[in-house]
C-alpha cells in the first residue's frame, strides 16, 4: 500500500484549490476550488481509511461528500444573488462587510 | 382474637380470560378521556358519543366478568360435591338441597361456614425495580418472585360488585347527562371528567397493591375537586370544591402514613394479599397495626363522609347532579368503605377496642348514621337532604363492617348504590323542571300528578331507602341489624342503627310530602322530562325493587331457600390465611319485624304532621307556633341541626383561624425583631462599606480600568479596521495564511 502517493496527490490538490480560491474572482470557479479542497480531505479520509483497514474513512468521506453538496447549493444560490444585485459575478467586489 | 381460631374456608384456583384482561376496562375510559379531552372541540355537541361508548363498552366487559366469576364460583361445587358434603358434615351443619352447598352452623360465636370459595385472580406487572431497597432481593427480571411495587389488578368477588355498580350508574349517569347538562358552556371538560372518574374509580377497585390504591384514591378525588367545581363562575361553587378536597387532604395524610406504615410492617409489601395475610396470621404488631388502622381509618373518614369529617359531603352537591348521583351518592364516597373491606383483616384487628368485644369502627358507623339523619331534618335543599342521608347510609356501612358483618355491608352498599343513583337522579329530574332550583320549600310541593312518572321512581327509591319489605334496602339494611344484634356486645350500636332507621323513616318521609304533596309552590307547569333521563331513572327503580332478592336469608320461607344468599356466595372471599372468617348473624324475623314497625312508626307520625298542615293550607311548609316556637330545648337543638353541630365553626373558626392568629402574630414578631434587625443592621453596613467601595475601588480601580480598556479598544479597533477590507479573497488569504502558519507550528512543536 503506498499511502504517499495518495497524500501527496491530495496535498497536490488541496493546493490546486487553495490558489484558485485566492486568485479566481470568478464566483463560480471559487466554489469548484473549495470542492477540489474538500475531494482532497476526502482523499485523505479514504486513504487513511484503507491504510488502516477501516471502513471508517469513507463514512466520513461520504458524509463530507453530503455536506458540501449542501455547502453547493447554499454558495450558488449566494452567487446567483449577487449576479442579480450586480450584473455581475466577481467576488472581488463584493466588499459591503467592510469594516 | 376469636377470628384466628375460625376455620379457613378452602379456596380453589379460577381462571377466565376477562380475569387476565379486566385491567382494560378502567383502559377503554382513560382512553375515553382523552379522546374527549382532545378532539372534544370538534365534536361539538355530540361529544357525548364517546363517553357513552366506552361505558358502554366497559358496562358489557364487566358483566362478562361477572358471569365469569359467577360461573367460577359455582364450578367448583359440581365437580367437588363430595368434598364439599364432606367438609358439611364435619362442622355440623346441615345440607341444602344439593343446590349449593353451603353449611352453616346454627348456633352463635362458633358459627362459621366452609364452604370452598374462589381464590382472588391477581395479575401483576412491575411498576419500579425495587431491588436497591434494602433487605429486599427482588428486582423486575424476576416474574415469579413476589414483587414490592407493582402494578396490577385483583379479580375477587369484591372488585367484580364494584366493577358492575360503577360501570353500571357510570353509563346511566353518562345517558342522563346528556340530556340534563345539555349545552352546558363546558359539555365537553364534563364528559372528559366523568370517563376519567369513572376510569379512576375503576383503577381504584381493581388495585392489587396499596400503592396503587393510594393513587386511583388521589384520582378519584381529583376528579370529584373538579365536578364540583364545574360552574367555578359561581364563589359557593368553587368554595366547595375547595373544602372537599382540602378535607379529603386531611384523610390522604391519614392513608399515605397508613400505606407506608403498612409496607414496613408487611415486610415491605404493597401487596394487599401480602398485608391482609401478614394482619391475620399476626406478623404485624398489634400497636403498629393499631396506628396503620387508625390512619386509614382517617382516610376513610374524610372519604366516606364518616362523622366529624363528613361536612364537606353536603356541600359538594354543588356540582351538576349527575355528578353528585354517580360520585357523591353511588361511588366514590363508598371508596372508603371499599378500602375497609379490602383490607379488612387490618381494620378488624387494628380497631379492635382492647378489654372488649367491640370494634371502634361500629362506634364511627353508629354515630354517623344517627348524626347524619338528625341533620337531614334542617335542610330545605332536596339534595343535601339527601347527602345526609349519604353520610348515615355510610355510617350503616361501617358499622355493619365494624361488627363483623363483612357481607352485610357490602350488600348495603350495592343496594344503596342503585337506590341512591335513582333518588338523586330523580333529585336532578325535579330541578330540572322546576327552574333548576332544589328548594323543595319554595320551588316545589304537589309535583305528585304533575310529574307522575318521576314520583314513581323517587317513591320506589325512597322505599328501598326507608327498608320497606320487599324493597332492595329492607334486606340490606335487616342484614346489618341482624349482624349487629348477633355478633359481640354491640348493644348502643344496635340502638343507634335502629334509631336510624326511624331518622330514615321520617326525613325521606318529610322529603316526599314537602316535594309531591300539597299544593306546587312554583310558577310555571313542570312536567316529566325526557327519555333520556326518564329511562335511566326507570331502570333504577326497577332494580331497587328487585336487587334485595340477591341476598335474602336462607330461612325465609319458599323462595329464600332457592336463591337466599346468593349474592354472599359470589362476593365472600375465602382463604383463612389472607382473610378472616367472617361472621354471619342468624337471620331473625323479630328484627325485621321491629324494624319494619319502627320505621312504619317515623312514617305515620311525619305523614300525620305534614297530612294536618296541609289540611289547613296546602301551600304551608312548616307549622308556626309549634314546638320549636314554645320549647326553649327544642329550639336549641334546632339551632344545633341548623348549625350543622358547629363542625364548620369549629374547622373554620377554632382551627384555621386559631392557627391562623398566633401563627400569624409570631411571625410578626419573628419579622419585626429579629428578621428587620437583621436587615437594618445589613443596611447600615452595606451604607458605610458602600461609601468606602465608590472612592476607592469603584472610582479609582474600576473607572480606571474601564477608561483604559474603552482607549485599548478604541487604538486596536482604527488599527484592526484595516483587515475589514469587505473583500472575501483576502479573508481566504488571511485564514489560510494563518492555517499555513498553525500547521507550521504544529509540525515544528510536535
Amino acid at each position: 500500500m503506498f499511502l504517499n502517493q495518495f497524500l501527496l496527490f491530495a496535498a497536490v490538490l488541496f493546493c490546486i484549490g487553495v490558489y484558485g480560491v485566492l486568485t479566481r474572482k470568478n464566483g463560480v470557479l471559487v466554489l469548484m476550488s473549495i470542492e477540489l479542497i474538500l475531494n482532497a480531505v476526502n482523499i485523505n479520509l479514504v486513504a487513511f481509511g484503507a491504510f488502516n483497514g477501516t471502513v471508517n474513512g469513507q463514512v466520513f468521506a461520504l458524509f463530507v461528500i453530503a455536506v458540501a453538496a449542501a455547502e453547493v447549493g447554499v454558495g450558488l444560490a449566494i452567487v446567483l444573488l449577487i449576479y442579480r444585485n450586480r450584473r455581475s459575478i466577481d467576488v472581488s467586489e463584493a466588499n459591503l462587510l467592510q469594516g | 382474637m376469636h377470628l384466628l381460631a375460625a376455620a379457613a374456608a378452602p379456596t380453589f384456583e379460577v381462571s377466565h380470560w376477562t380475569f387476565d384482561w379486566v385491567g382494560l376496562i378502567p383502559a377503554i375510559m382513560a382512553a375515553s378521556f382523552l379522546i374527549t379531552l382532545f378532539f372534544g372541540k370538534r365534536m361539538g355537541k355530540h361529544v357525548h358519543v364517546v363517553g357513552v361508548a366506552a361505558v358502554s363498552a366497559s358496562f358489557v366487559l364487566a358483566l362478562i366478568t361477572a358471569g365469569a366469576w359467577i360461573n367460577a364460583t359455582n364450578s367448583h361445587e359440581e365437580d367437588h360435591s363430595d368434598d364439599a358434603a364432606a367438609i358439611t358434615e364435619f362442622a355440623g351443619g346441615e345440607t341444602i338441597d344439593g343446590v349449593d352447598e353451603i353449611a352453616f352452623v346454627e348456633a352463635g360465636e362458633e358459627g362459621k361456614e366452609v364452604e370452598a370459595r374462589p381464590q382472588a385472580v391477581v395479575n401483576s406487572w412491575c411498576w419500579f425495580d425495587s431491588s436497591d431497597a434494602p433487605n429486599s432481593e427482588v428486582d423486575c427480571s424476576d416474574r415469579a418472585a413476589e414483587k414490592p411495587i407493582s402494578i396490577g389488578t385483583l379479580v375477587d368477588g369484591q372488585s367484580v360488585l364494584l366493577l358492575v355498580v360503577v360501570t353500571f350508574i357510570s353509563l346511566l349517569v353518562h345517558v342522563f347527562s346528556t340530556d340534563y347538562v345539555g349545552g352546558d358552556r363546558r359539555y365537553t371538560h364534563y364528559f372528559a371528567f366523568l370517563s376519567l372518574f369513572t376510569s379512576s374509580m375503576l383503577f381504584f377497585v381493581l388495585s392489587a397493591s396499596t400503592l396503587q390504591m393510594l393513587v386511583g384514591w388521589e384520582l378519584v378525588g381529583v376528579c370529584s375537586f373538579a365536578l364540583i367545581g364545574h360552574w367555578w363562575e359561581d364563589k359557593p361553587n368553587s368554595d366547595a370544591a375547595l373544602k372537599a378536597f382540602l378535607t379529603n387532604r386531611v384523610g390522604d395524610v391519614g392513608l399515605l402514613i397508613g400505606v407506608t406504615v403498612l409496607f414496613f410492617a408487611a415486610g415491605n409489601s404493597f401487596d394487599i394479599r401480602t398485608i391482609n395475610h401478614a394482619a391475620v396470621v399476626g406478623d404485624i404488631g398489634s400497636g403498629t397495626l393499631t396506628v396503620a388502622a387508625l390512619c386509614l381509618m382517617a382516610a376513610v373518614m374524610s372519604k366516606s363522609g364518616q362523622f366529624v369529617l363528613h361536612t364537606w359531603l353536603p356541600d359538594a352537591m354543588a356540582g351538576p347532579t349527575p355528578v353528585s348521583a354517580l360520585i357523591h351518592a353511588a361511588t366514590m364516597v363508598v371508596a372508603g368503605v371499599y378500602m375497609i373491606g379490602r383490607l379488612y383483616p387490618v381494620f378488624w384487628e387494628g380497631l379492635a377496642i382492647p378489654g372488649s368485644s367491640i370494634n371502634a369502627m361500629a362506634l364511627v358507623g353508629g354515630i354517623t348514621v344517627v348524626g347524619g339523619g338528625l341533620l337531614a331534618f334542617v335542610q330545605d335543599d332536596i339534595k343535601k337532604v339527601l347527602a345526609y342521608s349519604t353520610v348515615s347510609q355510610l355510617g350503616y356501612m361501617v358499622l355493619a363492617l365494624g361488627v363483623g358483618a363483612w357481607t352485610a355491608g357490602m350488600f348495603h352498599l350495592f343496594t344503596h348504590a342503585i337506590f341512591k343513583a335513582c333518588l338523586f337522579l330523580g333529585a336532578g329530574a325535579l330541578s330540572h323542571a322546576c327552574h333548576h332550583s332544589f328548594d323543595m320549600k319554595k320551588e316545589m310541593g304537589g309535583l305528585r300528578k304533575l310529574m307522575p312518572k318521576t314520583f314513581a321512581t323517587f317513591m320506589v327509591a325512597t322505599g328501598a331507602l326507608i327498608g320497606i319489605f320487599p324493597l332492595a334496602g329492607f334486606w340490606s339494611k335487616d342484614e346489618i341489624l341482624v349482624g349487629t344484634s348477633g355478633n359481640g356486645d354491640y348493644k348502643i350500636p344496635l340502638a343507634m342503627a335502629l334509631i336510624g332507621a326511624a331518622l330514615t323513616a321520617a326525613y325521606m318521609t318529610r322529603v316526599i310530602m314537602l316535594t309531591f304533596f300539597g299544593e306546587y309552590r312554583g310558577h310555571d307547569t313542570p312536567h316529566d322530562p325526557g327519555p333520556r333521563m326518564m329511562i335511566p331513572l326507570q331502570i333504577l327503580a326497577v332494580l331497587a325493587i328487585v336487587v334485595g332478592f340477591l341476598n335474602i336469608p336462607k330461612s325465609f320461607p319458599v323462595i329464600g331457600e332457592s336463591i337466599g344468599l346468593t349474592l354472599e356466595h359470589w362476593i365472600e372471599p375465602g382463604g383463612g390465611d389472607v382473610f378472616p372468617v367472617i361472621d354471619h348473624g342468624k337471620a331473625s324475623f323479630a328484627m325485621a319485624i321491629i324494624a319494619t314497625l319502627i320505621g312504619a312508626f317515623a312514617i305515620f307520625l311525619t305523614y300525620s304532621y305534614y297530612a294536618k298542615l296541609f289540611a289547613k293550607n296546602p301551600r304551608a311548609t312548616e307549622v308556626t307556633g309549634g314546638l320549636r316556637d314554645n320549647n326553649k330545648f327544642a329550639r336549641g337543638f334546632h339551632t344545633l341541626l341548623v348549625e350543622k353541630y358547629y363542625l364548620d365553626h369549629f374547622y373554620q373558626g377554632v382551627i384555621a383561624d386559631g392557627t391562623k392568629g398566633w401563627l400569624a402574630r409570631g411571625t410578626y414578631w419573628v419579622n419585626q425583631n429579629i428578621i428587620d434587625n437583621v436587615i437594618n443592621y445589613a443596611g447600615k453596613g452595606a451604607v458605610v462599606s458602600g461609601g468606602f467601595i465608590y472612592r476607592f475601588i469603584d472610582q479609582g480601580a474600576i473607572d480606571g480600568t474601564v477608561n483604559g480598556a474603552g482607549q485599548t479598544a478604541l487604538g486596536s479597533g482604527s488599527v484592526l479596521r484595516r483587515i475589514q477590507s469587505g473583500r472575501i479573497r483576502q479573508y481566504a488569504t488571511l485564514m489560510f495564511g494563518a492555517a499555513t502558519v498553525l500547521a507550521a507550528v504544529f509540525i515544528v512543536a510536535v
